[in-house]
């Protein structure tokens, strides 16, 4: 399997007046070609800001501090933005959450969309709109030519959603990052999405970060997941893996808050405390206030290691393990 | 950053040090250097201008103190009664940093007259729509939106059109021009605070209206106004003076800061620049000192920016 | 559509009727101006012979009913001093004042957007902080002040240009205006740039609110990961949507320009409609007091609706909705 994305030590750190905040502090992932990888984790995890700084958005006072980003073989990590204009929307394309923002309010789709062809592609207008008419058609959008000549609040969020995500594989790219597109949506129509987005990555093997905060979007989805926490990963792996036999205590916790029908009527596992202040993460494991499986070597902060065929960020994998089961 | 410290001063065991919001207030506001300077400034007019009777070499409006030889001398030359003119004289010999002083004697209370008039009166309205309701605020608001299409300065204009010279007429006019300002913030508060939880509440314990609207609307608007006053009346001044430039506002018998302008504008092509310029520049100070303090009030007093 | 319009035209007509009962009875109020008209020596017949001349003598009522039924066939009586037609006085002077607030509000449009555009685009620079400092003291200026400043630096001390004026008229597609020769043009700009002053200022600052705001907002940031260019971006996804504003505000400003430009034309002797007023006030001239006051008024009204209804076709989203009413 060829690897699309190779992303090792990447920190993304923003320097504001109250400090430095470091929303992504050693972040290593790889997507290979077709791959669905899940990024979960809580808000203000640093997830969002992890795809940002894929694409080289990150604004000051945030920038790109350390570590690769690998796009077919290529850095892009800090690269110019000449580059970076290039391949994003052309080789990676980006979902965002809210379809109701993200939408120019006073431009129609068709010329949000054909935009998106001409800024890459030397192709006459004409050919522009088919291509757009035709990728609104492949996520299920009836009569696209009528959709074309709507303004976007003409639109239902759904429906904006799906014209996000026919203008994000219009250039056929190798990468798309979707920064919890379904959130903002009612869940029926949650499902078509994931079903929409699925479908097209198979059909056209592009390979795609499905970032969120919802496990269950995620199990049924993705091929691989990676937990983050604070900035890091805390644990990554095959899904099944995963979430069969969570290691890490934060997954553990995640898993045990999903609602599901076997354990109806139980009472439901809740993360003890509140997400930390990124301005004021404790020494040692950033999780270790909050963790039930604590132990004193949690003072120090543990390194990413290989168990298991996944990287875990733990000392007492075991004993995180134990605790909810 | 204040949590900050606040936690700090706590942790190490000192007493907290509880701020009135006066305080918090006061020390927000000197926080901007420019915003000190520029109320420095104004209180500097302000108290040459109180004082302008004890602190100037003459009184400009005393004929028997003014001499025609005196008339357009550059500034810095000795008037015929030994004094230095430091600023120079006007046409009919002035010395013109007592005209200027006596000036602003008459623009300053122009302006802060008609402003403060025009502060009641709005609030006033302003308070009896939001107290009324229904219909009646309809009205008052159609009406005060009507005005607010227009220009205050056409709407003093066509006062002053109507009414004529003089100080007492000035004032109406301007008062007439400028109170919707202060009605349309009264009424934008009241809307805002009409729709919050606790005046529900205050309805559903059966608090009258009235103590809704005295209690609670109107120590909200507070803030607001002093805003909305601070900016209206540095242009009520800059508007008098306008006027009595064109001829319209304030007679040569009550000679404001305007009419020293306008009396210095024939001279302007002959070069002689200071009879104009001098009262400008005293105009100037004015006008801008108000507004670079109002211009920091509202960053201050705007909840919005507030942590 | 058409509903709106006429709903507003009859509210218009509304508002001008109140205001003619309020211009009238306003300014007859003042002192009697048959003293200046007559010559001092001259006997009680003579007076009450002018007197009567003049509709004096009748009840007020009468009066204004007969200056209703005047408006309507579009006389608003004669002026007493220069025994003309007080409407085709105004008429005469309103091309000068229509040339000098039209280049104005081009001037301001010219210079204050992308001066806007700018401070908003690079809000820490030197030069944004810079024209946000002028622009605090464009508003703080008074205007007349700023006129003489401006003869006797351009015109008085560097000699560049005439202080006052109108200069020579060409003819273009048979309009008059001093707007199409050299010497006209070398007249209209000192009085064009103090009338615009005011308004540079406040293009400015609603063009750097504008572009401050929509740059955080989501659909640049979506624009941005498609690829666009910059220049798109700001040139069609930001200007598009800070228009409406920019041009709805600057639009009903229109109608302040030529309020404005009674202190303008004053200070420049400009043989405009303002200067014509401010001499018809000194010398107790009513119907052309009058006559200008209605011809403001009117002129206001018309403004406000034209950009009503400019509003509702430049916005799809009021547009839309109106339809749908």
């Amino acid at each position: 399997m060829s690897r699309v994305l190779e992303v090792s030590g990447l920190k993304t750190h923003f320097f504001t007046h109250a400090g430095v905040v470091k929303a992504v502090d050693g972040v290593d992932f790889t997507v290979s070609k077709g791959e669905i990888m899940g990024l979960v984790g809580e808000s203000g995890s640093g997830k969002s800001i992890t795809g940002f700084s894929i694409l080289g958005l990150i604004d000051p006072p945030g920038r790109i501090v350390e570590g690769s980003i690998r796009f077919n073989g290529e850095e892009i990590a800090n690269a110019k933005e000449e580059r970076l204009q290039n391949l994003r929307g052309n080789r990676i394309s980006m979902i965002f959450q809210d379809p109701m923002m993200t939408l120019n309010p006073v431009l129609r789709v068709d010329t949000q969309m054909i935009e998106a062809i001409l800024a890459h592609e030397p192709v006459s207008k004409q050919t522009a709109w088919e291509r757009s008419r035709d990728a609104l058609g492949l996520v299920g959008i009836p009569s696209p030519e009528e959709r074309l000549r709507a303004y976007p609040h003409q639109l239902s969020g759904g429906m904006r959603q799906r014209v996000a995500i026919a203008t994000a594989f219009l250039n056929k790219p190798d990468l798309i990052i979707a920064d919890e597109p379904t959130t903002a949506l009612d869940v029926t129509i949650q499902a078509q999405i994931i079903h929409e987005a699925q479908k097209l990555t198979k059909k056209t093997g592009t390979a795609m970060i499905w970032i969120t905060h919802d496990l269950a979007v995620v199990a049924g989805l993705a091929e691989r997941i990676s937990v983050m926490y604070a900035g890091r990963i805390v644990e990554q792996g095959g899904i099944d893996d995963v979430i069969d036999r969570p290691l890490h205590p934060y997954t553990v916790g995640l898993l045990g808050s999903v609602p599901t029908a076997n354990r109806r009527g139980q009472r439901l596992f809740q993360i003890e405390g509140m997400t930390p202040n990124m301005l004021a993460l404790p020494e040692g494991c950033a999780f270790g206030p909050r963790c039930h499986a604590r132990t004193d070597a949690c003072g120090l902060q543990p390194s990413i290691e290989d168990i298991d065929g996944r990287s875990l960020r733990c000392f007492n994998p075991q004993r995180a393990a134990e605790a909810v089961t | 950053m204040s949590d900050v410290t606040t936690d700090n001063a706590l942790s190490a065991g000192e007493p907290p040090v509880v701020e009135t919001p006066f305080q918090r207030f006061r020390a927000e506001f000197f926080e901007s250097r420019i915003a000190t300077a520029a109320l420095g400034v104004f209180g500097a007019i302000v108290l040459l201008a109180v004082l302008a009777p004890w602190i100037t070499p003459q009184n400009p409006y005393d004929l028997a103190q003014v001499s025609v030889m005196d008339g357009r001398l550059p500034p810095g030359s000795e008037a015929f009664d030994g004094y230095t003119m430091w600023l120079g004289s006007d046409g009919s010999g002035r010395d013109l940093y007592s005209a200027i002083l006596y000036g602003l004697r008459i623009s300053l209370t122009v302006g802060l007259a008609s402003g403060v008039i025009a502060l009641l009166i709005g609030m006033a309205i302003g308070l009896v729509a939001a107290y009324a309701g229904g219909r009646i605020e309809a009205i008052i608001m159609r009406i005060v939106d009507l005005q607010l299409s227009f220009p205050a300065s056409l709407v003093a204009l066509m006062m002053v059109a109507a009414l004529g010279k003089g100080v007492d007429k000035i004032i109406l006019a301007l008062v007439i021009a400028q109170w919707a300002y202060y009605a349309r913030t009264v009424r934008a508060t009241a809307l805002v605070e009409r729709g919050k939880e606790y005046v529900e509440a205050a309805q559903c314990l059966g608090i009258s209206r009235f103590r809704i609207v005295f209690r609670h609307i109107l120590p909200n608007c507070m803030a607001p106004l002093i805003v909305v006053g601070t900016v209206q009346t540095a242009s009520a001044i800059s508007l008098e003076a306008t006027l009595s430039f064109l001829g319209v506002g304030l007679p040569q018998t009550e000679p404001s800061i305007g009419v020293l302008i306008a009396n210095g504008f024939e001279y302007m092509l002959s070069g002689r620049y200071w009879i104009s310029v001098f009262p400008g520049v005293a105009l100037l100070l004015t006008v801008v000192s108000i507004n670079l303090v109002g211009d920091h009030l509202r960053d201050v007093l705007n909840p919005r920016l507030k942590k | 559509m058409t509903v709106f319009i006429i709903r507003r035209l009859l509210q218009a007509l509304l508002v001008v009727f109140m205001m003619s009962v309020i211009v009238f009875f306003g300014v007859n109020i003042v002192g009697d101006p048959v003293y200046m008209l007559v010559s001092p020596d001259a006997d009680q017949a003579d007076i009450e012979a002018a007197i009567s001349r003049l509709g004096l003598d009748r009840p007020i009522l009468e009066q204004y009913w007969l200056f209703l039924k005047g408006a309507a066939q579009g006389d608003l009586g004669d002026s007493f001093i220069f025994g003309e037609p007080a409407l085709r006085l105004i008429l005469h002077h309103m091309p000068a004042t229509m040339e000098l607030a039209f280049s104005a509000l081009i001037l301001a449009i010219v210079i204050g957007i992308p001066l806007g555009l700018y401070a908003g685009l690079y809000p820490e620079s030197r030069m944004a902080k810079g024209i946000m400092a002028a622009s605090i003291f464009g508003f703080s200026l008074p205007t007349f002040w700023v006129g003489l400043m401006l003869i006797m630096l351009f015109a008085v001390e560097l000699r560049w240009v005439p202080a006052t004026g109108r200069g020579d008229l060409g003819s273009f597609l048979s309009i008059q205006s001093s707007l199409f020769t050299l010497d006209g043009l070398s007249h209209i700009f000192l009085p064009a740039l103090n009338l615009a002053l005011l308004k540079i200022s406040l293009a400015i600052r609603l063009t750097r609110a504008g572009v401050r705001e929509a740059m955080g907002l989501d659909y640049v940031k979506y624009a941005r990961a498609k690829g666009l260019p910059m220049r798109r971006i700001i040139l069609v996804h930001v200007m598009k949507n800070i228009m409406i504003p920019v041009v709805t505000v600057m639009g009903l400003e229109f109608g302040s320009l030529i309020g404005f430009s009674v202190v303008t034309e004053t200070i420049f002797a400009w043989p405009g409609m303002g200067k014509l007023l401010i001499d018809a006030i000194l010398q107790l001239d009513r119907p052309v007091v009058v006559a200008y006051l209605m011809i403001i008024v009117l002129f206001f009204v018309l403004i406000n609706l034209i950009v009503d209804i400019l509003y509702s076709i430049l916005d799809p989203r009021v547009r839309l909705q109106d339809q749908g009413a």
